[in-house]
């Protein structure tokens, strides 16, 4: 779950990172409220999941209640590669003497928790890593031991950051590192962490990524709120399918997460392309299958829709039972190409055969090529 | 030979109380693997379809004897199942469990590889492990799966999804072909086996003659096992990375299957196994028939 930057502060903050006062606003007269409390200059940014926003014209500086609105007002509606700004950030602009960069991830090669370091920030970390790996310090660490003062202040001595910012960079480092662990964040990222002329050291953005399967230890539900998702993805979230819109035509539903993926592919093997990605579990009971087909139902891109069954312990006749039921409960405006194939298949397929739905409205083929040729054909 | 387990691997189930692992671990059972207990902290004394269930994983080994275990707990308490397993001796451990966030996941592996190296960890959020008609660990149905074929070569199945596990054995066994033992390492981040661990049991067992690996998006175990098969495995295999289509920066269902940063792509996945020498298909059924062609030629 990626956060907004001002969520991503709200962790930091949490965790007793050093992050500039401010706040955020939806309309311009808030923005100045808030730009009055955080003091002159501010800061004003877009708050949008996508970088390249400075150079996109959504971070502006502003020394007065005017600018303020002159800015807020411009920012507010822009939109940054397909991102609307509905949000700002609105903090206390911090002098700045010099910018770093500094992420904890987890790498999944090393099976280890990973820093990265930079004297270098404020730019494109990977741009840093291309053109001047050595500015770049990666430093693994073992997710028993964790990182000590000691080891994060010789990282900093290494990266050549300031003999100044050192030990409170130090110590940053290893309240980032709780925020990423006791957090359970993916990746907990500073682009810059900034060193003041008068010799603070401060986290001037937040970049913040949560891991979902930990939600049950946290209160996120304020950030599970401001989830991006078009009106296909908060349905399916709705009725707890694993969905993910896409741009096709064909409605994809398949059980097991390898097998929607390969479902995906396969469709565009042939030529045609998924309006989704659905995975439906290992079984296919008429409950799950008829959320599913409801979700797809609302997308008006969908022209076919593709369904891929394997049945394991799940046998074939009741995954056949399972779809016709849901059949009966949901009035699908496009036609359905079914694969069912493993235990039982056959009592599957004679099941779908006989259950009286006319030959244009559910059509089934017996391997996954076969129906994906038929699905794309239908879709076209 | 089967890989990792086989007709003398004794099985307990931690949480064989619950529904996953009572309907599971029954079924592992009524397949013929020997499951010998059930570990559910306060319920020991008590019994599951006559199989006795203990109060910890070390009264459970002390009794039966058991050398493996499978874990059907849920997310928070997976971690100390994991661990609770390896420090009773058990030599290998599946776990099932899918959820498990990903901060205690790269802890257990660390712990695991520090304090017990003699364990092994197949998972989390893996399908199991079979040696058909031998001995079955986890979810795969049974019947699906085709034991070696006497004076045929066998197939080694190593797969990082569930559903597409099935469709290797499945089709294998649509073409006669059996297999020596198919292994599911599971969706998530941090997996306790990963493919090399167990390409080098394959290359290592007599009996395996070719293999089949499925690999997905995300992580980089899929570029590793491409060098490991470079340097050390001779034995020919065939391969299917799906997500060729998935859009970057979104976990396709599993955990793990996330392209990020413009890593772990399907077509850098399947361009290095190419380059090992893998036949790679386009799809699963495509994967599966380079294989048949393969075990012919043999």
């Amino acid at each position: 779950m990626d956060l907004f930057e001002y969520q991503g502060r709200a962790e930091f903050a949490r965790f007793g990172l050093p992050v500039p006062s401010g706040g955020i606003a939806d309309d311009v007269d808030t923005a100045i409220t808030v730009a009055e409390a955080a003091g002159y200059p501010v800061v004003i940014k877009a708050q949008v999941q996508v970088g390249g926003r400075g150079k996109a014209g959504g971070v502006k500086l502003a020394e007065n209640a005017d600018e303020v609105r002159f800015h807020a007002g411009n920012i507010l509606g822009m939109d940054i590669k397909g991102h609307v700004v509905k949000r700002l950030f609105i903090g206390n602009a911090a002098d700045i003497a010099e910018e770093y960069y500094a992420s904890y991830t987890l790498d999944r090669s090393a099976k280890k928790h990973l820093l990265m370091l930079s004297a270098e920030g404020g730019v494109e970390i990977e741009q840093v890593a291309v053109e001047n790996p050595d500015a770049l310090i990666k430093l693994y660490i073992d997710p028993v031991d964790g990182i000590s003062l000691e080891t994060a202040r010789q990282a900093c001595v290494d990266a050549k950051l300031n003999p100044i910012a050192v030990d409170q960079a130090a110590e940053i480092l290893v309240k980032l590192y709780t925020c990423f662990t006791e957090g359970d964040c993916d990746l907990a990222e500073i682009n810059p962490l900034v060193l003041t002329p008068t010799g603070n050291v401060l986290c001037l953005d937040a970049k913040v990524a949560l891991d979902e399967n930990a939600m049950y230890r946290h209160d996120w539900a304020e950030y599970e709120a401001t989830v991006l998702r078009d009106s296909r993805e908060t349905l399916a979230h709705s009725k707890g399918l694993q969905y993910i819109g896409l741009d096709g035509t064909v409605g994809i539903i398949a059980n097991g997460a390898g097998l929607a993926m390969s479902t995906l592919d396969v469709v565009n093997q042939v030529g045609g392309s998924a309006a989704n990605f659905l995975d439906i579990g290992g079984g296919a009971n008429a409950d799950v299958m008829a959320g599913a087909l409801e979700v797809i139902n609302t997308d008006p891109a969908v022209k076919s829709i593709f369904i891929n069954i394997f049945g394991g312990i799940t046998r074939g006749e009741e995954v056949a039972k399972g779809i016709v039921e849901a059949m009966g409960r949901v009035q699908l405006k496009a036609p359905i190409v079914i694969r069912l194939d493993g235990t039982n298949a056959e009592e599957g397929r004679t099941i779908l055969a006989n259950a009286g739905i006319s030959a244009d409205k559910l059509i089934s083929k017996p391997t996954m090529l076969e129906a994906a040729h038929a699905a794309v054909a239908l879709a076209k | 030979m089967a890989i990792f387990v086989n007709e003398h691997t004794k099985v307990i189930v931690q949480g064989l109380t619950g529904g996953q692992g009572k309907y599971h671990g029954l079924r592992n059972k009524a397949y013929g693997t020997q499951v010998v207990g059930g570990v559910t902290p306060g319920k020991g004394g008590t019994d599951v379809e006559g199989i006795p269930v203990f109060n910890t994983v070390a009264e459970a080994v002390a009794a039966t004897g058991a050398d493996a275990s499978f874990i059907a707990v849920p997310p928070k308490a997976a971690s100390a199942a994991i661990l609770e397993a390896a420090a009773a001796g058990i030599r290998f451990i599946v776990c099932i469990t899918e959820g498990i966030p990903a901060q205690d996941e790269a802890k257990t592996y660390n712990v695991l590889k520090r304090d017990y190296p003699n364990t092994r960890l197949l998972g989390p959020n893996c399908p199991g492990i079979i040696s058909p008609g031998l001995c079955n660990i986890g979810i795969t149905a049974g019947e699906i799966a085709l034991p070696p074929q006497p004076g045929k070569p066998a197939v080694g199945i190593v797969s990082r999804s569930g559903t597409l596990t099935y469709q290797a054995l499945y089709e294998l066994k649509q073409q006669g072909i059996g297999v020596s033992t198919c292994v599911g390492i599971g969706g998530d981040p941090v997996p306790g086996t990963a493919f090399i661990d167990v390409l080098a049991e394959f290359q290592n067992d007599p009996e395996t003659k070719a293999i089949i690996m499925i690999g997905e998006i995300g992580g980089t175990g899929e570029e590793e096992a491409a060098e490991f098969i470079k340097a050390h495995v001779t034995k020919p295999m065939s391969a299917y990375i799906a997500g060729v289509t998935a859009p970057a920066g979104k976990k396709m269902g599993h955990a793990g299957a996330i392209v990020s940063g413009g890593k772990g792509t399907a077509q850098g996945k399947m361009d290095a196994l190419a380059a090992a020498g893998v036949k790679v298909g386009l799809n699963p059924t495509e994967a599966g028939e380079l294989m048949a062609e393969i075990v012919k030629s043999l």
